[in-house]
């Protein structure tokens, strides 16, 4: 209505703006920001072969002092270190698997709704398969058969959270594909490609965004549960799944063992499903005005 | 002019109502003033974003809050301030003493009711009756409104747009309301079912003894059906008469402009006269006249002072700078009227 | 008189439902005349926005022939329909829904340029926006604004303008001022009237409003059921109208005149499912003067007067 002073306001800015104002949104953007910028520099703060790997007998089951702020695990190792360097195997197979995964389901879920009929049909039977497999197992299956190297932990759990993607997207393509500017687009001549990712797609970024940010989440604590089964990244590295394994069997004496690593596993997860949450809102149209 | 004080159903003084949004504080009525008398049928007209649909849920106190929020104003049904009841007091009004119908008749009704339960229930809040009598009575209303008893069980998918609205209509005037309102209640229906729908509301109008205020954008289903006329721009009245003032001596630039951009069946011009210029933006505060903008005969006194309300005779009056000097040598009737 | 740019011939489509089929348009024939406007008038349902569509191939017709300037469009491969893009163009009814809330006007109006290589300049393009938008009457400065930003008026102006950057010769208008406020609607009115001047276009105007195709159209259609039922030059069809349902129609609009009491044609019930209809006058079960003849077989489409065609064979009786 107000085209005054409203020049310029792309979809980006509106959502940034709407989603400054959820504190709740912002308190998850906070804690993510630091966990990435930490993940980051990790290697400024710690070194990986001394600090992180090298066992340390002499300084095992330390308190939190100090020197060690998260204190040291059963093999002497710094838990603060091991968790900032956790974070990095943790956000990059969160954000891997859910491009990786994303793309698979946003292809498949616009191709069925675009096209219907025996496709459609074809894809959503395939994604009703996957959902009935308990996620857990489905990763376990996939690790067992490929062995484990952190792109099949990637593919292992991200392939559960495909059929999630196949549906929201189909879901929305199929309210946007009525829309009156989509038979506008076909009126002018443009063709197949153009009109799927220039005009059903990028109206159909909102719903899809929220699903990702949530996915990111439920694939950090699956590849967590992995690791925790033994199936996960190999030791030495730092996983946050493993180290809660390994705190495991310490737990009553030296509860610092685990506190810490679940500690991270659910302040991650909590803050991208903040995010997610805040993100819902901002870019629903009912809220608009 | 009946001036009796009994015979005033409703009497709207100065009603201001905002909406706060993330893009500003929008002004959707300012100052709003309606009198409605007995069987009285008022009709508001106005385009988007007139505030006319705020004016008619500030009556039933049904304005989305927040946003919106009744910033000034007082709303007298039958002498009672309405805007100072408890909440449960103004359930109690709704459906019973006003009532209203809405735009599209495809989302007013609950799809996994009956009818017949739907119009029974509103029946049954209000009135202590054994459910017998309240069939009997549902059933009375679907006759009325001329859809046979005997589709009491139906469910609304299985009645058309038209007989839907019948059926909003029915339920609207169960507990017969001394006040009816309807928002745009013909809008989403095709001309000759709203002309069905317009015969069976003036006919129920006279058969129920109700007052009505009809809010329509359609000059021409204001003239089918009511008495007075308000003309309202920006969120407030800048015209308000008989519906012979109105269309006979029409005297609002804005009016007149509404007059001209009707494409007029009986007389084909090759080209329209419309308004230029876009709808006022509801955010914006005006110190003079909000259609100045759009106004031919606009000069500079009408940016700058808010125009005053000038009585042109008992019933009809104007809020428009060209007609100032009208205003003093017809101060009187401005008392008269008021 | 000019040559016919648009010959309707036996259109017919077919939706098949569930219930059986959906007969939305049925063996329905009209031309259009170069430069001239033809309103094709319908309730919901009656089948004019799919008219509209099959004419444009936005729809494959079921059955029948589209003559565009000498050539049959219902024959063209999926291939070629591009070609038929730049010669016809089609005006939506919804400002709010039919422009990509995504894209800028710029970016919505250059869109069709850059699909057809119309311009291949980029320099060439903008200025042929500018040009665009200066046509339908949108300042230049919001070229980079987002339609919600805009009101229904300005919105349905980027509409026009999008279809008119193909260059087109023949525009379907499908309802496009009957989302809009009466005082804007006459400001689009005008201006689709202006540019046909201008531009020598031609129109096939759809609409429910009577009274909006009075100003506007050299020739009216009136459609029911799918069906063709009345078709006049637009004087005679309002100084004399002869189907029935033509009479309904014109009599159930409101009038402005206060002191012009007008008898009022009342319709039984409403318009029946398009589902299965059996072969009978498909405006008989609510017609006023219906005899048991009408139930017998559907009525052609007859010249009663010079140009003025009805479906109704007692049409001059009643």
């Amino acid at each position: 209505m107000n085209f005054k002073n409203a020049e310029n306001r792309s979809q980006v800015y509106e959502t940034w703006r709407r989603l400054k104002k959820s504190r709740t949104a912002v308190i998850g953007l906070i804690l993510i920001f630091i966990l990435v910028t930490v993940a980051i520099i990790a290697p400024l703060l710690y070194d990986y072969n001394n600090d992180i790997i090298k066992q340390n007998i002499k300084e095992r089951m330390q308190k939190p002092s100090l020197a060690h702020p998260f204190g040291t695990d059963e093999f002497g190792r710094d838990i603060l270190g091991r968790i900032i360097y956790g974070a990095r195997i943790s956000l990059i197979i969160g954000v891997t698997s859910c491009l990786l995964c994303g793309s698979i389901g946003i292809i498949l879920g616009v191709v069925a709704a675009y096209y219907g009929g025996m496709i459609e049909n074809v894809i959503m039977r395939f994604s009703d398969i996957l959902m009935a497999i308990p996620s857990i197992l489905l990763a376990i299956v996939i690790v067992a058969a490929f062995g484990v190297n952190l792109f099949n932990i990637i593919i292992a759990v991200g392939v559960a959270t495909i059929p999630q993607y196949i549906r929201i997207t189909r879901a929305s393509v199929l309210t946007v594909i009525n829309q009156e500017y989509i038979e506008a687009a076909h009126s002018i001549g443009a063709k197949t490609p153009r009109i799927l990712f220039r005009h059903i797609l990028t109206n159909c970024f909102a719903p899809i965004m929220v699903q990702a940010t949530l996915r990111i989440a439920t694939v950090i604590a699956e590849a967590a549960s992995l690791s925790f089964l033994g199936l996960g990244v190999p030791a030495p590295t730092p996983e946050w799944g493993a180290m809660l394994a390994g705190g495991r069997a310490y737990m009553r004496e030296y509860p610092h063992l685990v506190l810490f690593p679940g500690l991270a596993i659910a302040f991650t997860i909590l803050s991208l499903n903040l995010i997610g949450d805040g993100l819902r809102d901002a870019l629903d149209p009912k809220l608009k005005k | 002019m009946h001036r009796s004080n009994s015979e005033i159903i409703l009497d709207m003084k100065n009603l201001v109502v905002d909406y706060e949004t993330d893009d500003g504080i929008v002004h959707a009525v300012n100052g709003m003033n309606i009198k409605l008398n007995r069987k009285q049928s008022l009709g508001i007209v106005g385009e988007t974003g007139a505030g006319k649909t705020t004016t008619a849920l500030s009556i039933l106190r049904l304005i989305p809050d927040p946003p919106g929020v009744i910033k000034n104003g007082e709303i007298f049904l039958e002498g009672e301030d309405i805007l100072l009841y408890p909440e449960a007091k103004m359930r109690k009004l709704r459906g019973s003493y006003v009532s209203m119908i809405f735009q599209d008749p495809m989302t007013s009704l609950n799809p996994v009711l009956t009818v017949g339960e739907q119009i029974s229930e509103v029946i049954r809040v209000h009135r202590k009756a054994d459910s017998e009598d309240v069939i009997r009575k549902a059933k009375e209303m679907l006759e009325v409104v001329g859809i046979k008893s005997d589709r009491y069980n139906d469910f609304p998918y299985q009645f058309s747009g038209g007989m839907k609205q019948r059926i909003v209509i029915a339920m609207a005037l169960a507990c017969y309301p001394k006040l009816l309102i309807a928002d745009e209640p013909t809008t989403a229906l095709d001309v000759t079912i709203q002309a069905q729908i317009l015969e069976v509301m003036k006919d129920l109008k006279e058969k129920f003894d109700t007052s009505l205020i009809l809010i329509t954008h359609d000059l021409g289903v204001v003239a089918e059906i009511c008495d007075i006329v308000s003309v309202v721009y920006a969120g407030s009245i800048i015209e308000h008469g008989t519906l012979r003032d109105i269309f006979k001596s029409t005297k609002h630039p804005y009016t007149e402009g509404l007059f001209n951009s009707l494409p007029n069946i009986n007389a084909r011009a090759e080209f329209l006269k419309p308004i230029p210029g876009s709808m006022p933006d509801p955010t914006q505060v005006y110190t003079g006249c909000a259609f100045y903008e759009r106004c031919k005969y606009a000069v500079d006194k009408c940016n700058a002072v808010k125009p005053p309300k000038i009585w042109l005779n008992d019933t009809h009056y104007v809020v428009c700078h060209k007609y100032d000097d009208i205003e003093l040598t017809q101060k009187e009737v401005e008392n008269n009227g008021m | 008189m000019g040559c016919n740019i648009l010959e309707v011939e036996s259109l017919t489509k077919h939706f098949p439902t569930p219930k059986g089929l959906l007969y939305a348009v049925d063996n329905v024939t009209f031309s259009i005349k170069k430069g001239k406007t033809l309103g094709l008038v319908g309730e919901s349902g009656c089948g004019k926005t799919t008219t509209g569509r099959c004419i444009l191939r936005l729809l494959e017709p079921t059955s029948g022939k589209v003559i565009f300037d000498g050539k049959d469009v219902t024959k063209l491969r999926k291939k070629q329909i591009y070609l038929l893009r730049k010669e016809m163009q089609i005006i939506f009814q919804d400002p709010y829904s039919s422009l990509n809330p995504r894209m800028t006007v710029e970016g919505i109006i250059s869109e069709p340029i850059k699909i057809n290589k119309l311009i291949k300049n980029e320099k060439d393009i903008k200025k042929r926006v500018d040009e665009l938008m200066d046509i339908v009457g949108l300042a230049s400065r919001l070229r980079r604004s987002y339609p919600h930003e805009l009101d229904g008026g300005r919105r349905q102006r980027i509409g026009v303008a999008r279809a008119l950057s193909l260059n087109p010769k023949f525009i379907v208008c499908d309802e496009p001022v009957s989302a809009l406020d009466v005082s804007i609607q006459a400001q689009i009115l005008n201006m689709l009237k202006e540019l046909q001047k201008e531009l020598d276009l031609t129109y096939l105007f759809i609409t429910h409003d009577l009274s909006v195709v009075n100003h506007f159209s050299d020739d009216i259609a009136v459609m029911y059921l799918g069906k063709l039922i009345e078709k006049a030059p637009t004087l005679q069809l309002f100084e004399n109208p002869l189907h029935p349902y033509t009479k309904a129609l014109l009599s159930a609009i409101p009038i402005v005149d206060i002191d012009k009491k007008k008898e009022r044609i009342l319709i039984k019930g409403e318009i029946p499912s398009p589902v299965n209809l059996p072969d009978e006058c498909r405006f008989a079960p609510r017609c006023n003067y219906v005899r048991d003849e009408c139930f017998e077989k559907q009525p052609e489409l007859i010249e009663v007067e010079p140009n003025h065609f009805v479906a109704c064979p007692y049409a001059k009786i009643n």
